[in-house]
């Protein structure tokens, strides 16, 4: 349960290895918390990650996940609720994000990209909600991208798929509402961190700890939506209706 | 689920007093010849008999699961004018019951600062008041009660009856059982009216001093305290002290009607939301430098209305709005005698973090009863609310926490919002003795709550 400052006793995390998933875990931590779950695909990572996170009085749990497999992606939420109980913070934070030149030419890699992205975070999103439904109280973290306002020629793939769940978590957040289940979704800009490594950033390029700070902040003020940094918001609501041929010149990285 | 001809259910959000951590439950209204059957319904979340949600936390929700509310009137209370007690349905709340027992001469054996408490609740959270130090918490003053079990039988248990059950259900939260009607015994009153003195106290030290022999004569007794004060002026406070006017206090008017009870409500606070900072340092500092002020030097005699004297909130309706969306925590806790350092540093360290916050109430318990949860130990207990979107306030009380645990303190359940498993544990040394009780009677855990989980109190 959570207590009344929104300091959770529970958080999962799905994408174990995520930087900006790790970053905000760190962020939620306080006396209050209990149990952290890393469900990751390498488990070697999520220890790793897990043993940086350990103190007294913290379970840190690290499970095999893999957003590729849809069906077992209920299986392991209802394990991870039968050993832990209720989860109240579920951040999810798995995606590939792929070399853009690759997966918009070959159509294996872009499904690849497009089943764990689109279909996983689907099937997981949709196994974590049951779950909150059920304990009528929770929270859903959902990692978008400002691709969910504006998909770019530098990687449409990765884009799209975080503009379809953008969409999806938008939906299925407004109907958990009457049960109890908060959905925030955050849409970060660049992002320094170790899935962008070696590319060239974009303008208002920003950390995982900036995000989880602007996350954890959307999160306890019930928000349904932030951005980060914040000032993209304005950014893209131009951006959104700049014209083809100038949106495709514009600097905004690879 | 059992369709009943009289119950009406719906997936509700609740949340406590505070607005904080809002939950959603299967609420359902149910006369007490139907609960057995409705509970007998709930799934693997369990179900909850919740009162009048004045808990601040999260005690009376229970997510996911069932909430059962309770009908009951009170004119289904009968007095036993020999006896001095009433039995009555636990559903009825102290305002209720108030109306029916004032104008015929008996005052209920202890009131919290608001009317708008269940009986049952009363007994879950084994409620103090301006009394305790003399005449204790309700759960002191039930002779009997009976309580609906998780298998579905009913039993009647009082201190000589099923006195381990008696007490576990006394400051139990509700997790033992349903208390569907209760006997307890009441004081006699001569008017409707209270002889009051009020006494401004310019600093912490003289209020402990002030508080502790003198009150020893006196029934009611309590010391609002500006938390914002600071320096020299840390714990200024204005103490009231009390009892039940006599007939021969009244003036003439007064004494036309000396049991004429009819309490009113001055005004609600609209449901619009304020906008944040509403209520902030400055405003409330204002606030408690006015009312502090207000209050006479030395006051002696005073007559007042039992509202104006138990229940001041009270005229204003849903005042708990005034804190806005982010809503609000009060925390209250207890430190033995002796650990009077261990209330200054932490009302010190409230006052420095100007976490903005009306007047605190600062109380002398007496003896506490054999209930192993029961809040009340000898010793002084703080109340005092804040908004609960104050910056850094989890850090803060976190570290109060700690002050008062070291001080060998505890919480009050029916307050917290906020604590953890351990500090419990170490608050409530006799968890487990009550546990093992439970257990017995419960040993499926049908009873749960949103307090219960986040405080591991059925685990």
């Amino acid at each position: 349960m959570n207590n009344a400052f929104g300091e959770p006793q529970s958080i999962l995390l799905l994408g174990g290895n995520s930087d900006i998933g790790l970053a905000i875990v760190r962020e939620l931590l306080s006396p209050a918390t209990r149990t952290v779950v890393l469900a990751s695909r390498d488990i070697a990572k999520g220890e790793a990650a897990a043993k940086g996170l350990r103190h007294d009085g913290l379970t840190v749990d690290v499970v095999a996940f893999d957003g590729a497999a849809t069906d077992t992606h209920e299986t392991v939420i209802r394990q991870i609720a039968a050993t832990h109980g209720d989860i109240d913070v579920a951040i999810v934070a798995f995606a590939l994000l792929g070399d853009g030149e690759v997966s918009s030419k070959d159509p294996g890699v872009a499904a690849t990209i497009a089943h764990v992205n689109f279909t996983g975070t689907i099937t997981a999103t949709i196994a974590v909600a049951n779950r909150m439904r059920a304990q009528g109280h929770g929270a859903i973290v959902m990692l978008s991208s400002v691709a969910g306002e504006r998909v770019r020629s530098a990687n449409p793939v990765y884009g799209a798929t975080k503009a379809g769940i953008d969409g999806f978590a938008q939906g299925l957040g407004d109907g958990l509402a009457a049960d109890g289940v908060h959905m925030l979704i955050v849409r970060p800009g660049f992002v320094h961190s170790s899935m962008t490594t070696g590319r060239s950033a974009a303008p208002f390029a920003t950390t995982p700890e900036q995000v989880a700070q602007v996350a954890v902040k959307g999160l306890r003020a019930k928000r349904r939506m932030v951005w980060a940094p914040g000032i993209l918001r304005y950014v893209f609501s131009t951006l959104r209706h700049v014209p083809g041929p100038v949106w495709r010149k514009l600097p905004l990285g690879d | 689920m059992a369709i009943l001809s009289t119950v009406n259910f719906a997936r509700r959000s609740l949340t406590g007093w505070g607005r904080t951590n809002a939950t959603v439950a299967e609420v359902l209204e149910v006369p007490n010849h139907e609960v057995a059957d409705v509970v007998k319904e709930a799934g693997p979340r369990g179900a909850l008999v919740r009162g009048l949600g004045r808990s601040y936390g999260d005690a009376a929700q229970n997510s996911g699961g069932l909430v059962v509310r309770l009908f009951g009137s009170a004119h289904q209370a009968v007095i036993d004018q020999a006896k001095g007690t009433v039995a009555v349905p636990a559903g009825v709340s102290i305002d209720d019951l108030l109306r029916v027992l004032v104008p015929r001469g008996w005052f209920v054996p202890v009131t919290p600062g608001t009317r708008f408490v269940t009986i049952g609740g009363a007994i879950a959270s084994d409620i103090h008041g301006k009394n305790h130090h003399g005449e204790g918490s309700f759960g002191s003053h039930v002779t009997s009660l009976t309580l609906l079990l998780a298998d579905g039988s009913q039993v009647k248990v009082g201190p000589r009856r099923n006195p381990a059950l008696f007490w576990a259900t006394v400051g139990g939260m509700g997790l033992t059982g349903i208390i569907l009607d209760a006997t307890f015994t009441l004081i006699p009153i001569e008017t409707s009216r209270m002889a009051v003195d009020t006494i401004r106290v310019p600093d912490l030290d003289s209020l402990f001093a002030e508080m502790t022999s003198p009150d020893d004569d006196v029934r009611y007794s309590v010391a609002w305290i500006d938390p914002l004060a600071k320096g020299r002026h840390l714990g200024r406070s204005i103490l009231g002290r009390g009892d039940h006017a006599r007939l021969d206090q009244l003036d003439a008017k007064d004494a036309i009607a000396p049991l004429e009870y009819t309490p009113q409500q001055l005004a609600t606070f609209p449901p619009l939301v304020p906008p944040a900072g509403y209520i902030n340092r400055l405003t409330v500092a204002a606030f408690n430098e006015v009312w502090f002020r207000k209050a006479p030097v030395r006051a002696i005699g005073q007559v007042q209305s039992i509202a104006s004297f138990f229940h001041p909130l009270d005229m204003v309706g849903s005042w708990n709005r005034v804190y806005g969306a982010s809503g609000m925590v009060q925390y209250q806790f207890v430190v033995p005698f002796g650990e009077e350092v261990a209330m200054r540093t932490v009302i010190e360290r409230l006052s420095a973090a100007r976490a903005a916050s009306f007047l605190a109430v600062l109380k002398r318990f007496g003896a506490g009863n054999a209930a192993p949860l029961s809040f009340p130990a000898p010793g002084w207990t703080l109340a005092l609310d804040v908004p609960a979107g104050s910056p850094g306030l989890g850090e803060l009380l976190h570290g109060l926490d700690r002050i008062v645990l070291d001080a060998g303190g505890r919480h009050y359940f029916t307050k917290d919002a906020h604590t953890t498993p351990e500090a419990i544990r170490r608050g409530y040394p006799r968890l487990d003795e009550w546990k093992a009780v439970r257990d017995s009677v419960d040993p499926h855990g049908r009873w749960q709550s949103d307090l219960s989980r986040r405080l591991g109190l059925t685990d």
